[in-house]
């Protein structure tokens, strides 16, 4: 669908107005996880293993019994045996069996009267463990005479001979390869290396659950979705998902580790075995690093054929990831897709190894799998087009995808614009900014596929005339303010008349979680849906009221009008005045939308970093950041620049300090934001932004999906940057000082 | 866990000298409660000084040094012009220590009865031969603040003794210090090297040098050597050198979280000649 | 374990709780007096999402005993906003779209607000390091420096 047929001239859509949630969140009231009480509350806590592998010998808990206040202890044996697949995963990850499989895995939990008498409760329970050998680096873990994980958790996919830690294996390309690097006057391979980082969120996990005998049950959470935790949770004890109520808290911040469960069933359990009293689980930050969320760390294979002009010829990737000791958790199958999404290239090759290693269960993290990818790609191409003399923006709008493109993972692009993303980048001003001694320039370009998903929205018609709408997707980001816009904008009133509330899973059909950038794209389209199902049932009301046709009655600026022959024959009647008299006129009127709805608009963004290195030091500094990237419309501008922004500074955290360090024993070393470095606020420059709009022909307003595609290119265009600023390439993250110092003293 | 606000040094001594279990005095209490949450210490006994009078205080004494109370804040240091302008090198080490809301609470003393060998503000008081009073059972002493740290989170305090107040020597004429450190963050980071040099000068010659390190060995290390590397110098390329080299000679360090082996000791010198070059311009007036 | 009865004005009222000695402040604000404004991000005193006032010193409360507010005045995000209407930098904040999830938003508040106490026109560079103890992993942290400046603006034009 060409632009001009999309909604032009807007109203609403594209204007910065106060999210509804600001005034609560400016004043304290905004209630979050761990802010949620209930009458007769218990607290619990976790005792989680030392060791990254070993063998449960006997938990003792007579001590911790014994303690006034102590109400339950709990324990595997309290869960049900028999699981599989997936369902099994949660319920090993959620509490350990005869095996702990990585530091921090909880293997006992405790409620007490109170949060201080549930600690010194857990510090009393004695666990006896017979530590086995521990694997944590992916290539390792896959070597032969690795520790074997657990066994028997290969899938058929994996090639035979290999170690039984590699659980899938996946390959796809297109072309051929061999004469695709036949073509190319360089050739360049490299291995590049990315260790795992976490997600950050500042809000720990927390939730307050109750669970009764009857297996009936209540859970307030903080979670990007809530009923992939009603689902997991009933899984993981054995409980009917429609008796378990799930209600989403504020959240403070997710970036795809809230989107599964790590600690929630034991609150459940927990409930239940005190006699149903509801239990407080909050975690520390500690728990929080070592045991939930962190992405994988990867080890990959890049191979790049170019000729003199810059025209990739052929690009081949072998990719090794692990996310924990649990199969399917890295995101193996997204990032071989995104690696060579940007590029027209007739020949191409993936491989990919997911293998299983002593470390947390792996859990979503803003693009998964793209950032490693990209890192990889674009840091080789960077190289080649430095050693070609090339503009390595240039050769990005050379070989740039565009409508009609085989995209490297199979599918034809439909409407893109990563062109028009590559355009905006090359006139911004940003790119003629002098630089000084040791500073240098780094740039990349990144992909996410976006995504629809189980959505279900309704919206109702007040009585005065103003509209609720009910989604299930939590809001992060500001997403209640977007899908408020694009309701008011198609129902023709003001923004304030709408309240668009996430509601909790007994009021709704089943929602995927605020994942995937789905939230504006895919609970926005319905609630558009659902806004077009209500002006339906409107005019129709109007129409028996002024006793013409339905079809003979349109609706506009939030009235139903007489249109055709009709026009101008009555007076419009408004959505207040229809709302006013509903209930003598047929009853309430809503409007509601279940899909999982296609159209999904794929997005692209390039970076521009300028980075300073100490060269005695070793030390990096970002004096200047842009991110150009297509929204397809950008509904709420300023949510739009806050995405752009974010994923910014996240990449520039996990291209310079953050890490999962690891000792010699397995454990975890940096389990605190003391040594997890994530950006502070005087780390970073202000990241400028400019918002590109290809709109998306699936969305009714053109809407692709913002939140992800900003963590990709920061990796690469850091490394490039580094690079270019200090003569080191470094190939394995992050560009720590100790290591740019070394690379730098080793190339003198 | 009990809980003493005491009105004295005395009380305190006396609480802590009758005390069976885990004593922790309070001061900022922003090591002892990071302790108590993570759960690696379990006092019995938390003897809040703050209540003690003249903990706050700043004071110039007669010889033109100074004595700074045991709960004088990171901010209260730095608010104090006069002391600012006498050892900057001091302040600015203590300065650095956590964030704004660290430096609300956390003091000189707590910073050094830590025992971190990457304490901020350690090299800059050994630096500037800094002492401390302490009360003990066994009466009062002054001790060399070079002569508190023992090993990683070790002092050479005796059991029941609690540090009453820091004593800064007369800055006197043409003195000046500085510390820096490095950290791979802008803020909010643990030393991974720390450098503190404390000099005279008379005219462009240095006649006095004192340089303390942190986080390169088991504790806060004054490097005589790398100080006598500098006195007799202008500063010029020869000094410096030898300064350098001074300095990554005493340089004992380990590999952790934070940083390398190699990687101390190279940046051990690096910051040395840095801040031996701003001690240099303080002392001589060119910057404050 | 015994508790100790303590006295003290929390956003300008007498507030009384009974505390255990190792309760931290945040602790005591949030479960007792039910001012869950203050949130704990770490518990170490490295995220700053539970600053407030202590006597006009912002600190973090997770660093706090409860019993070391005896006698003291405490300031939350809770009494930020006077008679109803906001301070200038929760307004600004709103308006500049300077808070996404908004967990971190009450620490960085209370922290702008003891900023803007003792100085009134700060660069960024002194917003950036001031704020470099109350970590945001949502906003990259550029729409809360420009808050941070518009606020200030505001309140020199306003004084």
């Amino acid at each position: 669908m060409p632009k001009d047929e999309l909604k032009a001239g807007f109203r609403l859509v594209g204007t910065r107005p106060n999210r509804p949630d600001g005034l609560d969140k400016v004043t304290g009231r905004a209630r979050y996880g761990a802010d949620i009480v209930a009458a007769n509350m218990l607290h619990a806590a976790v005792v989680r293993s030392p060791y990254a592998h070993a063998r449960i010998k006997s938990i003792d808990a007579s001590r911790a019994l014994a303690l006034e206040g102590v109400k339950a202890v709990i324990t595997r044996a309290d869960f049900p045996t028999g699981l599989t697949g997936e369902d099994w995963n949660l319920q090993e990850n959620t509490i350990a069996g005869d095996t702990a499989l990585y530091d921090g895995h909880a293997v006992v939990a405790v409620a007490a009267t109170s949060a201080l008498v549930a600690q010194d409760a857990a510090r009393l329970i004695e666990v006896e463990y017979e530590v086995l050998p521990h694997v944590t680096d992916v290539d390792a873990a896959m070597a032969p005479g690795a520790p074997v994980i657990r066994a028997g958790n290969a899938d058929h996919s994996v090639p035979e001979g290999m170690h039984p830690n590699v659980v899938r294996y996946i390959d796809f390309g297109h072309g051929d390869l061999e004469a695709g690097f036949a073509a190319a006057d360089l050739i360049r391979e490299g291995t590049y290396k990315t260790e795992a980082t976490h997600q950050g969120y500042i809000e720990p996990h927390a939730c307050l659950g109750q669970l009764g005998a009857d297996g009936r049950g209540e859970m307030w959470v903080c979670t990007q979705g809530h009923w992939y935790i009603r689902r997991m949770c009933a899984a993981v004890l054995g409980i009917e998902a429609a008796n378990l109520r799930v209600t989403p808290s504020e959240i403070g911040g997710g970036f795809g580790g809230k989107t599964t469960i790590f600690m929630e069933p034991l609150a459940l359990a927990l409930s239940r075995k005190a006699g149903g009293r509801p239990v407080k689980l909050v975690m520390s930050r500690a728990e929080v690093l070592r045991a939930t969320g962190p992405t994988a760390s990867a080890s990959m294979d890049v191979k790049i054929g170019m000729k003199k002009d810059g025209t990739i010829t052929a690009g081949q990737v072998n990719f090794r990831m692990q996310g924990g000791a649990f199969f399917g958790m890295s995101p193996i199958a997204e990032a071989l897709p995104c690696a060579f999404a940007c590029y027209d290239i007739p020949n191409l090759m993936h491989e990919g190894y997911e293998v299983l290693a002593n470390r947390p269960k792996a859990a979503a993290y803003r693009a998964p799998g793209s950032p490693m990818a990209a890192f990889a790609v674009e840091s080789l191409l960077d190289e080649m087009c430095r050693e070609l003399s090339l503009d390595p923006l240039q050769v990005r709008l050379k070989n740039a995808a565009k409508e009609g493109t085989k995209s490297s993972y199979g599918p034809t692009y439909n409407r893109i614009g990563l062109v028009e993303t590559l355009e905006a980048t090359i006139a911004h001003p940003n790119l003629s900014a002098p630089l000084g001694p040791n500073q240098g320039r780094g740039v990349a370009a990144g992909f996410w596929f976006n995504h629809g998903g189980e959505t279900s929205v309704s919206l109702q018609i007040g009585e005065d005339g103003t509209v609720g709408v009910s989604v299930g997707t939590p809001d992060i980001g500001g997403s209640r303010a977007s899908i408020a816009l694009m309701v008011a904008e198609t129902l023709g009133i003001e923004y304030e008349a709408v309240r668009v509330n996430v509601v909790e899973t007994g009021s709704l059909g089943v929602n995927e979680p605020t994942h995937g950038s789905r939230a504006t794209f895919a609970s926005g389209k319905a609630a558009v849906e659902a806004a077009e199902s209500a002006i339906k049932q409107m005019c129709a009301r109007a129409a028996a009221e002024w006793g013409i046709d339905p079809e003979a009655v349109e609706w506009a600026d939030g009235a139903a009008r007489p249109a055709g022959e009709n026009a101008g024959k009555f007076p419009p009647l408004t959505i207040g005045e229809i709302g006013a008299k509903m209930g003598g006129t047929g009853g309430p009127i809503s409007g509601h939308h279940e899909s999982v709805p296609g159209g999904v608009g794929a997005s692209f963004g390039v970076h521009v970093v300028d980075v300073e290195v100490d060269p005695e030091t070793g030390k990096s500094t970002v004096l200047r950041y842009l991110v150009v990237q297509d929204a397809g419309r950008a509904i709420h501008p300023a949510y739009v620049e806050g995405q752009y922004q974010g994923g910014a500074a996240q990449g520039i955290g996990w291209a310079l300090n953050e890490e999962y360090i690891y000792g010699a024993d397995g454990r975890l070393q940096n389990p605190m934001f003391l040594d997890y470095r994530i950006p502070v606020a005087s780390d970073l420059p202000m990241i400028d932004t400019v918002i590109v709009e290809v709109p998306n022909p699936g969305h009714p307003y053109g809407v692709r999906g913002v939140g992800e595609t900003g963590i990709a290119p920061p990796l690469a265009a850091v490394a490039n940057a580094v690079a270019a600023a200090s003569g080191a390439r470094l190939r394995t993250l992050p560009l720590s000082p100790p290591k740019v110092l070394a690379a730098i003293k080793a190339g003198q | 866990m009990r809980y003493h606000a005491v009105e004295s040094f005395d009380e305190a001594v006396r609480i802590s000298a009758s005390a069976t279990g885990i004593t922790r005095f309070l001061a900022g209490g922003t090591d002892v409660l990071v302790q108590l949450r993570a759960g690696s210490i379990q006092p019995d006994d938390i003897i809040d000084i703050k209540h003690v009078p003249g903990v706050k205080d700043i004071t110039r004494r007669a010889d033109g040094g100074w004595d700074i109370g045991a709960a004088v804040s990171g901010i209260e240091l730095g608010a104090h012009a006069e002391l600012c302008r006498d050892w900057p090198g001091v302040v600015e080490g203590m300065r650095l220590v956590g964030s704004t809301q660290v430096q609300g609470r956390a003091t000189l003393t707590g910073n050094l009865c830590n025992g971190s060998p990457a304490a901020d503000s350690v090299p800059g008081l050994m630096a500037a031969g800094a002492t401390v009073s302490v009360t003990g059972p066994d009466g009062a002493r002054v001790v060399a603040v070079a002569d508190i740290p023992k090993s990683p989170g070790k002092t050479n305090l005796k059991p029941g003794e609690v540090i009453t107040r820091v004593h800064l020597p007369p800055r006197g004429e043409n003195g000046g210090d500085c510390y820096l450190r490095f950290i791979p963050r802008t803020e909010m980071d643990i030393a991974v090297v720390g450098c503190a040099v404390s000099l005279r000068v008379s005219g462009d010659m240095i006649t006095e040098a004192t340089v303390a390190l942190g986080a390169v060995a088991p504790t806060v290390v004054l490097v005589p050597a790398a100080g006598a590397a500098l006195v007799g110098s202008a500063l010029d390329d020869a000094a410096l050198e030898a300064l350098v080299t001074a300095a990554r000679a005493a340089c004992r360090p380990i590999s952790d979280r934070r940083g390398t082996v190699e990687f101390r000791i190279e940046v051990a010198g690096v910051l040395a000649r840095r801040a031996a070059s701003i001690a240099y311009a303080r002392a001589k007036g060119e910057t404050a | 374990m015994s508790r100790i009865h303590i006295t003290t004005t929390v956003n300008g009222e007498t507030a009384e709780f009974l505390t255990e000695p190792r309760e931290t402040l945040l602790d005591v604000l949030r479960n007792q007096l039910g001012l869950t404004g203050s949130k704990e991000g770490c518990g170490t005193g490295d995220c700053g999402a539970c600053s407030v006032l202590l006597d006009g010193v912002l600190v973090s409360s997770c660093l706090v005993l409860g019993v070391e507010a005896q006698g003291k005045t405490v300031e939350t995000i809770e009494g930020m906003a006077t008679d109803g209407a906001l301070h200038p930098l929760q307004r600004q904040f709103i308006e500049h779209a300077a808070l996404q999830c908004g967990f971190c938003t009450p620490g960085i508040l209370v922290a702008a607000k003891a900023l803007l106490a003792q100085n009134d026109n700060p660069t960024e560079t002194e917003i950036r390091y001031w704020l470099a103890g109350n970590l945001c992993r949502c906003t990259g942290y550029d729409k809360i420096v420009r808050a941070v400046q518009d606020a200030a603006a505001e309140m020199r034009g306003a004084a």
